[in-house]
């Protein structure tokens, strides 16, 4: 039995029963969620099907608005789902949100620190939330803002932290009670570049340690830079999972370059480039002002771009050449570009 | 199994990004790897959410008492020392009161101001948190994500709210029998300390269930209409200022006030602090007391809960 499984049988003084969700940190079944509003029935998260081994680190990554929050939200059992079925831990989400709540903690994508108290009493008492004593609590938080960079802030309230300083603290929270999954919704929106990195070690570390972590992101680089296993999801529904490589494999993400001219593209501009069809160039779209080439072989692509476009009097105003990402994963995907 | 702080290694990258800045790997490991095995229970976790409360309420305190004392204490000055003063007091007596003889105007006052404190504090301590709370940046969702059901969560506000109505309403009996004119000395006589116990515990509970239900079905943007549509008419019509017996003159005004929870808060504790005054028998002042704390429990509970959980 491993350590994380005994952990588990500890916390919660039983086994969870075995189920679908058993032996795994995360499992969801179709998961949905539709919002009811004036304007009639607004579905969020269509279906979400995910399967995340203990000791992973797992990235839920897309655009604002693409379902990820509310996902996260219907794992830590504040959002009731409207379909399918959800196990944390082993736990079915509905069926008992308490047996969840034990064994997760949640870094949430706003600032949820209890800003009537100070550092130390944040930490204190979620660990007197989770059963410990006051004592062990005080004990507890003394460890957490040592280890995480906050000992001159100890007594600081928690109103009176930078950006940085209270996402370490809710992360820091989050851990109190040693929880089996830990979830972070956009744990490093709005950071400056140093704090945002700053933030990756200590995920790193946690991942390490045989954390289970679900992340959720909309940067790129973010998700490429941590996650074992991706899933990129829009419009509430995943497009696409698996490691980056999987996923640049799977999708055949080309090199993606795109021209902007001065102004629109003339008729006949793309035929005289001649890439349609040639060798190593998957696809190739106009749109207005714009020429965007996907190729395997992408070189010279660029070349003959500019060249056609001063061949037909237009100005080069933006030249880009994508090399196989997960941007050029997401636009192979979806067709269009990443909107952050 | 715990972990010492003697685990604990400087920050790796202290270098890098100067000491405030850098996490210490190694002793997020240590933390990870020693933690104290939590064993959460619904009577330890409501506790602690308790104790953070009156940790709260504790660093409040000044405020806290300023707020709980300055209507109570102007209120008592203006009414049974400056008006008696310049020739302005008055008395209830006769009909007025019914069965009694005349009684001075501090007298009735004393249950009424604790009635309208046990209805400010309520709501004060758990409907205007509760509205920040549920704010853009979701609060609450820190407290919704401890291991206890939603419902206990609201439970628990509706305690922490009538501990502080409770003491909110006893700080009234000092001012009333310090702050008088000669001769207008309020006449209370506890006549059941048991029973102003369990009035002034179930009104308690009443007023802050009744804050969670206000907190959780109002639009934050309109939590002025509090103070105009519920507060004020509460209290004027909740026999603060006069006995419900009075209002026997008045009959169409004293069968519609009967829907106002604070008369009974108002008659209760007249009957047990005033027993010279007439007042509502006691049976339909519990029965209200009880069934509104119910009601309104539930009903707070339910849509505190539908406003936790999406």
């Amino acid at each position: 039995m491993t350590d994380s499984a005994t952990r588990a049988r500890q916390v919660a003084g039983t086994a969870p029963e075995a189920g679908p969700g058993a032996g795994t940190a995360i499992r969801t079944e179709d998961l949905r969620k539709t919002y009811k509003t004036s304007r009639g029935d607004v579905p969020a998260v269509r279906g979400i099907d995910l399967n995340v081994p203990s000791g992973e680190l797992f990235g839920l990554l897309g655009p604002n608005g693409a379902g990820k929050s509310t996902t996260i939200g219907m794992l830590t059992t504040l959002v009731l789902p409207t379909g399918g079925r959800a196990w944390v831990a082993g736990i079915d989400v509905v069926a008992d949100p308490v047996g969840v709540k034990r064994r997760i903690g949640v870094v949430t994508q706003n600032n949820t620190l209890d800003m009537q108290l100070t550092v130390a009493e944040n930490l204190e008492f979620r660990s007197r939330f989770f059963g410990l004593g006051p004592r062990e609590a005080a004990r507890r938080a003394a460890q957490l803002i040592d280890a995480f960079g906050l000992g001159d802030r100890r007594k600081a309230m928690a109103t009176d932290l930078s950006g940085g300083q209270a996402r370490r603290l809710l992360i820091a929270r989050a851990l109190v009670h040693r929880p089996e999954v830990l979830f972070l919704d956009e744990p490093t929106a709005g950071l400056d570049p140093q704090t945002r990195v700053n933030l990756w070690d200590i995920l790193r570390v946690l991942h390490d340690q045989g954390q289970s972590i679900l992340l959720t992101t909309h940067y790129m680089e973010e998700a490429e830079a941590l996650c074992d296993q991706i899933a990129v999801v829009d419009h509430g529904e995943v497009l696409a999972s698996g490691t980056v490589d999987e996923l640049k494999e799977g999708t055949r993400a080309d090199t993606v370059i795109t021209v902007r001219y001065e102004g629109a593209v003339p008729d006949g501009l793309v035929a005289e480039t001649g890439l349609e069809g040639r060798p190593g160039v998957g696809k190739v779209e106009t749109d207005h002002d714009r020429i965007r080439v996907f190729a395997s072989e992408p070189d010279g692509v660029l070349g003959e771009l500019v060249a056609a476009g001063s061949r037909a009097g237009l100005t080069v105003l933006d030249a880009a050449q994508l090399r196989p990402s997960l941007e050029t994963v997401f636009l192979n995907l979806t067709g269009r570009e990443y909107r952050e | 199994m715990t972990s010492t702080t003697s685990t604990l290694t400087p920050p790796d990258g202290a270098g890098r990004t100067g000491p405030d800045e850098a996490a210490t790997g190694a002793g997020i490991a240590a933390l990870i790897a020693e933690a104290p095995v939590p064993q959460p229970t619904l009577a330890k976790t409501f506790g602690a959410m308790m104790a953070r409360e009156f940790r709260v309420l504790r660093r409040n305190s000044i405020s806290t008492f300023m707020r709980a004392v300055m209507q109570p204490l102007l209120f008592v000055f203006v009414f049974t020392y400056v008006m008696p003063k310049i020739g302005g007091g008055f008395m209830f007596g006769g009909a007025a009161a019914a069965g009694a003889s005349a009684v001075n105007f501090a007298t009735i006052l004393v249950p009424g101001l604790m009635a309208s404190m046990l209805l400010m504090q309520g709501i004060m301590a758990v409907t205007f948190p509760l509205v920040m709370e549920f704010s853009w940046q979701r609060t609450i969702e820190d407290r919704a994500l401890a291991p206890v059901p939603i419902h206990v969560l609201g439970v628990q506000k509706i305690s922490a709210g009538a501990v502080q109505s409770f003491l909110g309403a006893l700080i009234v009996f000092p001012i009333v029998l310090v702050v008088h004119a000669a001769g207008q000395a309020p006449h209370v006589h506890v006549t059941n300390w048991a029973l102003l116990v369990l009035i002034l515990a179930t009104a308690s509970l009443l007023t802050s269930a009744l804050g969670l239900l206000l907190g959780t079905v109002m639009d934050p943007r309109k939590m002025q209409m509090v103070f105009a549509a519920i507060l004020l008419p509460a209290t004027m019509l909740g026999c603060v200022y006069y006995p419900w017996s009075a209002m026997h003159q008045i009959r169409w005004l004293q069968m519609l006030i009967l829907i106002n929870p604070m008369v009974y808060m108002s008659e209760g504790l007249r009957a047990v602090l005033t027993p010279g005054v007439g007042h509502m028998p006691m049976w339909a002042i519990l029965t209200v007391l009880l069934g509104g704390t119910a009601i309104f429990g539930y009903l707070g509970t339910r849509t505190f809960t539908r406003r936790v959980l999406n």
